[in-house]
């Protein structure tokens, strides 16, 4: 727990800042005019979106870095309506709340089940068994899963959900159970002793100690199930459930003729995340660090 | 962190209770509870995920289109991909993206991320900004960057008098897997530089200060302190970045859509393509299966030689 927490802050402060502070406490400013330039890489494609989203199709053509000599708002709704956007929005938001709750309620449990009988056979080979998953990489098995989720009748938002749920269990036991080995058996045994039962310990005492894993794990399916397109792709028979990502694949021939409209698409398409992200940055970037440095 | 470092095996706690809770477990048994917990979890896991690895090495030895009755026809899938051209080519070209982007993106993150560690100003800001291609989704980005490079780039090389700039990148095969590239390192840069900070913190200062004063250079440091001190970091992300990358498919869905013709297919869209749009579901299974194979192969041989350079450094 304390390991975790001291590593938590230290991901996401500067307190352990460079080798140089104590020689001199002076900015390196050269370094910084390079990262900065360096960091207009990352904005440049936003910026170039945004222009050309609001330009007429004549203004097009050069460079395309140029402003908007006439600003053509319009785009946005002609993209808005040309892609039912609010629909395709919709479809993304479903699948990816869907698919982080049920994550959150699921995962957590099946990995504190795990977590605490590994000297068990069943449930240490249960542990082995969603962790080998993570080395079978999805377009291998996309075949066949296109097939029985058709069968099944579950090429939809429902089955897309389902397979985010099941998908990420490999992943997310693994790192629940690393991080429940940190939390001290004493005090289930307590609640235990209280009279709770083995679901009131789980729900009352592990959940909510399992925050910063639950953020982690949140933030981690939210961005997959957001932004994936293979997935969509493949399992998705009915058009009208279609995601933000698959819905820019499927109009991406009638986005040729019109790029201004496009881009206005691309932008509203990203810009949930974006928001998202701008006003909890901070948090995101601490909970996929939390994740990945295991 | 050594708690965390250890998922598979108990703590040390655990080790040393374990005799003491196995005798008591033999009286009182587990909880119900905890097989009612999982189960469910288990069979649906089995049912979406075991099962078509299941059928789809059953398929690979089939002669399937993907619908209506097939036969079982043996090996010929397998030996069949070794003399296909397409295949062959599919496994090229991925493996030229991904050892090109894997080793860009690692050695890229870890300059910026130093450059983000040290002492500099808008740190936070600076931060946050180069994990932006991480909140993005693949393909939308992949869309931006393929009008740069066919509409943008070659206006450019037009107005510098760049005569190689003038075409676009995405039209030739021998030119279009560097576009490629750029927005794989572009997008997954974001990810790499966090992980890299996160290292770089875990090294203590006082190494730098007594290096320092030993008058050693800034490369020194990196050297001998700085690089084998984040050297579990540097695996991580190597042995991450190959994995993803050699399943690459969005990026060239956007950019490419695999040709022209189908010379900048990747492993996974030829997989797609040929299973679900042509007729070729069994032997793509077969091509599943080899590559699945091809994969947890690389995975290894990475990881063994990643660890060995991890103790001898």
């Amino acid at each position: 727990m304390t390991a975790t927490a001291v590593r938590d802050d230290a991901a996401t402060t500067d307190r352990p800042v460079s080798p140089r502070r104590r020689r001199s406490d002076s900015v390196n400013w050269w370094l910084t005019a390079l990262l900065v330039v360096l960091g207009l890489t990352i904005l440049v494609p936003l910026y170039f979106a945004i222009v050309t989203s609001l330009k007429t199709p004549d203004q097009l053509g050069g460079t395309g870095f140029a402003t908007p000599s006439h600003i053509r708002w319009h785009n946005f709704a002609d993209a808005w309506r040309l892609t039912d956007f609010p629909l395709a929005a919709l479809n993304s938001a479903v699948i990816t709340v869907g698919a982080v709750v049920i994550t959150l309620l699921t995962n957590s449990m099946v990995a504190y089940a795990i977590a605490r009988n590994l000297s068990h056979k069943f449930f240490k080979g249960l542990y082995f068994y969603f962790v080998s998953a993570l080395f079978v990489p999805f377009p291998i098995i996309m075949l066949p899963v296109a097939k029985e989720t058709a069968i099944l009748h579950l090429d939809n938002r429902l089955g897309l959900i389902l397979l985010y749920v099941v998908y990420g269990l490999a992943f997310n036991i693994f790192i629940y159970t690393a991080y429940i080995h940190s939390i001290p058996r004493e005090l289930e045994e307590a609640a235990a002793i209280d009279g709770a039962s083995t679901w009131g310990v789980f729900w009352k005492v592990i959940f909510p100690l399992l925050a910063p894993m639950n953020a982690t794990v949140g933030i981690l399916t939210c961005l997959w199930a957001w932004n994936d397109f293979l997935l969509p792709l493949v399992i998705l028979s009915d058009p009208g459930s279609a995601t933000l990502p698959l819905v820019q694949y499927v109009f991406q021939s009638q986005f040729q003729t019109n790029y201004p409209v496009a881009f206005a698409s691309y932008l509203m398409a990203m810009s949930p995340l974006l928001i998202v992200y701008v006003i909890a940055q901070r948090w995101v970037i601490s909970g996929v660090t939390r994740g990945a440095v295991k | 962190m050594t708690v965390i470092n250890s998922p598979g095996t108990p703590s040390p706690a655990d080790a040393t209770a374990t005799p003491v809770r196995r005798t008591r477990r033999r009286t009182t048994r587990i909880p119900m509870t905890f097989y009612v917990m999982t189960v469910p979890a288990l069979v649906l896991f089995f049912v979406f995920h075991t099962v078509p690895v299941i059928q789809g090495i059953y398929y690979s030895f089939t002669n399937s289109p993907g619908y209506g009755p097939s036969h079982l026809v043996g090996l010929r899938n397998y030996i069949g991909l070794f003399s296909d051209p397409r295949v062959l080519h599919a496994y090229w070209f991925t493996f030229l993206i991904a050892g090109v982007s894997t080793v860009a993106v690692n050695i890229i993150s870890l300059a910026i991320a130093i450059g983000l560690n040290s002492r500099i100003k808008f740190k936070n800001t600076l931060r946050a900004v180069y994990f932006i291609p991480n909140v993005l989704a693949i393909l939308v980005v992949g869309y931006i960057f393929n009008y740069l490079f066919s509409n943008s780039l070659p206006a450019l090389g037009d107005q510098l008098g760049i005569s190689f700039l003038t075409t676009s990148l995405l039209t030739k095969a021998s030119t279009a897997w560097i576009g490629i590239v750029i927005l794989a390192v572009w997008q997954s840069m974001a990810f790499n530089i966090i992980i890299y900070i996160a290292g770089l913190q875990t090294v203590p200062i006082e190494l730098y200060e007594a290096a320092g004063l030993d008058g050693a250079t800034a490369w020194q440091q990196f050297r001998s302190i700085t690089f084998p001190m984040i050297a579990g970091f540097f695996t991580i992300n190597m042995v991450l970045s190959l994995k993803s990358f050699l399943q690459i498919f969005d990026h060239i869905v956007a950019l490419t859509g695999g040709g022209p013709g189908t010379d900048t297919e990747s492993v996974s869209l030829l997989i797609y393509k040929g299973g679900f749009q042509g007729g070729e579901y069994g032997y793509q299974s077969a091509n599943s299966v080899f590559f699945f194979i091809v994969i947890v192969t690389f995975s290894i041989i990475q990881l063994r030689v990643l660890q060995r350079r991890e103790m001898s450094a």
